[in-house]
């Protein structure tokens, strides 16, 4: 049998195979570029970017549970000047497609940083109204259908690029919120952002985290983003971008068959930096083995 | 402002190269000795294969060690106590501090385990050899001393007129590492929490009583003990270098878990929140705030 065909198209972006990196796990690539190479991925979303640095919360950051990881990072990052003068002039060099995921307090600042990639080698933007970890802005546009509607609305009207709301598990119904994505304009949606949760040292009688609360990710959320990706794919027309503990190219294509274009890996770089190439080299293996000659026909085959 | 943007990405990723020296791999390790020193104090030597032997180690750097155990997915940063290029082997010394480094004291000699490494920045070999160095380390901050102190013998013996004094700080009579410390320091001194050994007190109170003066101080342990050093040596005004510790995720400076407060701004988000792993763990005492 011929190598099946492992591209995969999101909003007219068509990616060589549909594996990503899940914003904030992957940096710009520069750190894991010591690793592997970049070019064997679908794409690169980018950590979190906003139009000024921003400091990030108080150490402990991170915290370790079973089978997963407790994160309150708090959007540490540079801002998007020296974000577009390092790690876009980094990742132009690379042959994979390039999502960059924007955050911001309010609606301008996410415009702002928006517009300043309306010139840039940049193939999709990834917005951030889920993070759990920051107080003003994120989660908040993240929550409330009307108020992500209004900000996929603005959002839309600025961007040059493809736009693909990022959406929090932290909701009742997440077909809702899909669906105000889906009548906002979004050319996708992504999810599952992280699950808010924490962890108390007994011994010290308080929390493990500086913040109190973080974000599970890792294997331990992937049954409840399976169940969300499906339940976004039922309610929605758009394309879904499915993560939430990918470990294995089973893992991928489960996401795939619950209704997923393309998947992203997350805390699993943190344990293994090469799980992205394992997982690309995984789903091949598989679709061959299974007689799949177009991985994007797993697209929602389990409905 | 000084941005790393300034720089052309060419230069930078020149000098990560040349930084990590393609030594940042994770590799299986295969368990040569493992042995208990102290009550909950483990020494570990994990030999390379020769393909992935690293060319280099410096004194202060460290290696991630991942559990034994399916659901502990995160590597446990663990300082380098000693480098033996003729075995390949790194040795580790660590406490048990919880399930994960409990998991450890399970590895047999033969054992195989996956390693992260070789992580972080370490201690400037060159600035330090020809000086007068006090090692300062307290409880599990011992080990990185130890192995920073064997690599200044080794300068002292190429011929930097190099003199080392350590001073060592722990609980109670359980000490651990300080015969090995008596065998490459020119002069060792003991403090201990409760008074059994050496001085009472900590490693301060021991170079107070002591009278111990040096040109350049290096200190690893816990936080309070570090912030009180960084006192010392600014009212001294001795250069001082400081190994942090950290809880970390990545190793490697992606996931922005394992920041520092520090006093210029850091490199990759300029926010004054540097990464221990990358960064550090060897700070400069002025340049953290603790």
């Amino acid at each position: 049998m011929s190598k099946p065909d492992m591209s995969v198209t999101i909003a007219g972006v068509t990616f060589k195979n549909p594996v990503l990196t899940a914003s904030g796990t992957f940096g710009s690539g520069m750190e894991y570029a010591e690793f592997i190479d970049l070019s064997l991925l679908g794409g690169v979303v980018t950590k979190g970017v906003s139009n000024v640095p921003w400091p990030g919360n108080p150490a402990p950051r991170v915290a370790e549970v079973s089978a997963g990881m407790l994160n309150a990072i708090g959007l540490q990052n540079p801002g998007i000047d020296v974000f577009i003068e390092r790690d876009l002039a980094f990742l132009k060099n690379i042959d994979t497609k390039v999502i960059v995921n924007v955050c911001g307090k309010s609606v301008e600042e996410y415009l702002e940083v928006v517009r300043r990639l309306q010139t840039e080698a940049v193939d999709m933007l990834e917005i951030n109204v889920s993070c759990p970890n920051v107080k003003e802005g994120a989660i908040a546009f993240g929550q409330n259908p009307d108020a992500l509607y209004d900000i996929t609305e603005k959002i839309k009207k600025e961007a040059a690029q493809p736009v693909i709301m990022k959406l929090t598990p932290n909701v009742t119904d997440i077909a809702e919120m899909a669906r105000a994505a889906e009548a906002g304009g979004a050319d996708a949606v992504s999810l599952i952002n992280t699950i808010t949760g924490a962890k108390i040292d007994i011994e010290r009688r308080q929390f493990v985290l500086a913040n109190k609360t973080g974000g599970l990710s890792g294997p331990a959320v992937k049954p409840v983003a399976v169940r969300m990706v499906w339940q976004a794919a039922q309610a929605v027309s758009i394309p879904v971008i499915g993560m939430g503990g990918i470990a294995t190219a089973e893992d991928a294509i489960e996401f795939m068959m619950a209704g997923a274009s393309a998947v992203a890996v997350g805390a699993m770089n943190f344990h293994d930096p090469y799980t992205t190439v394992r997982v690309v080299r995984g789903m091949e293996e598989w679709c061959s083995s299974h007689g799949v000659e177009d991985v994007s026909s797993l697209t929602g085959i389990v409905k | 402002m000084k941005t790393a943007g300034n720089r052309s990405i060419h230069e930078e990723v020149r000098e990560r190269r040349s930084r990590i020296a393609d030594m940042k791999k994770k590799t299986e390790m295969t368990v040569l000795d493992s042995r208990m020193l102290a009550p909950e104090i483990w020494s570990m030597e994990l030999a390379y294969t020769p393909e992935d032997a690293p060319d280099d180690v410096k004194p202060g750097q460290f290696c991630g060690l991942y559990p034994q155990g399916g659901d502990m997915l995160l590597m446990r940063p663990i300082s380098i106590c000693g480098w033996n290029p003729a075995r390949r082997a790194l040795r580790f010394v660590y406490r048990v501090a919880g399930r994960g480094t409990r998991s450890f004291t399970t590895l047999r000699q033969g054992d195989r385990l996956q390693m992260l490494g070789i992580l972080g920045n370490g201690y400037d070999m060159d600035l330090l050899a020809g000086r007068h160095v006090l090692l300062l380390g307290g409880g599990i901050g011992i080990p990185p001393m130890l192995g920073l102190a064997q690599a200044l013998r080794s300068a002292a013996e190429r011929g930097a007129d190099t003199k080392v004094t350590a001073v060592l700080g722990y609980r109670d009579r359980a000490l651990f590492l300080k015969e090995e410390m008596e065998a490459c320091a020119d002069a060792v001194c003991v403090a201990t929490e409760d008074g059994s050994i050496g001085t009472k007190g900590n490693v301060l109170d021991a170079v107070r009583e002591q009278g111990i003066r040096a040109d350049v101080i290096c200190a690893c342990g816990p936080l309070p003990m570090l912030r009180a050093v960084k006192q010392y040596a600014d009212r001294e005004k001795i250069p001082a270098f400081l190994s942090l510790e950290e809880r970390m995720a990545c190793g490697v400076g992606v996931c922005l878990g394992c920041v520092a407060k520090t006093t210029k701004k850091d490199e990759h988000s300029q926010v004054n929140n540097a990464r221990v792993c990358v960064e550090g763990p060897v700070f400069a005492a002025e340049d953290v705030e603790l």
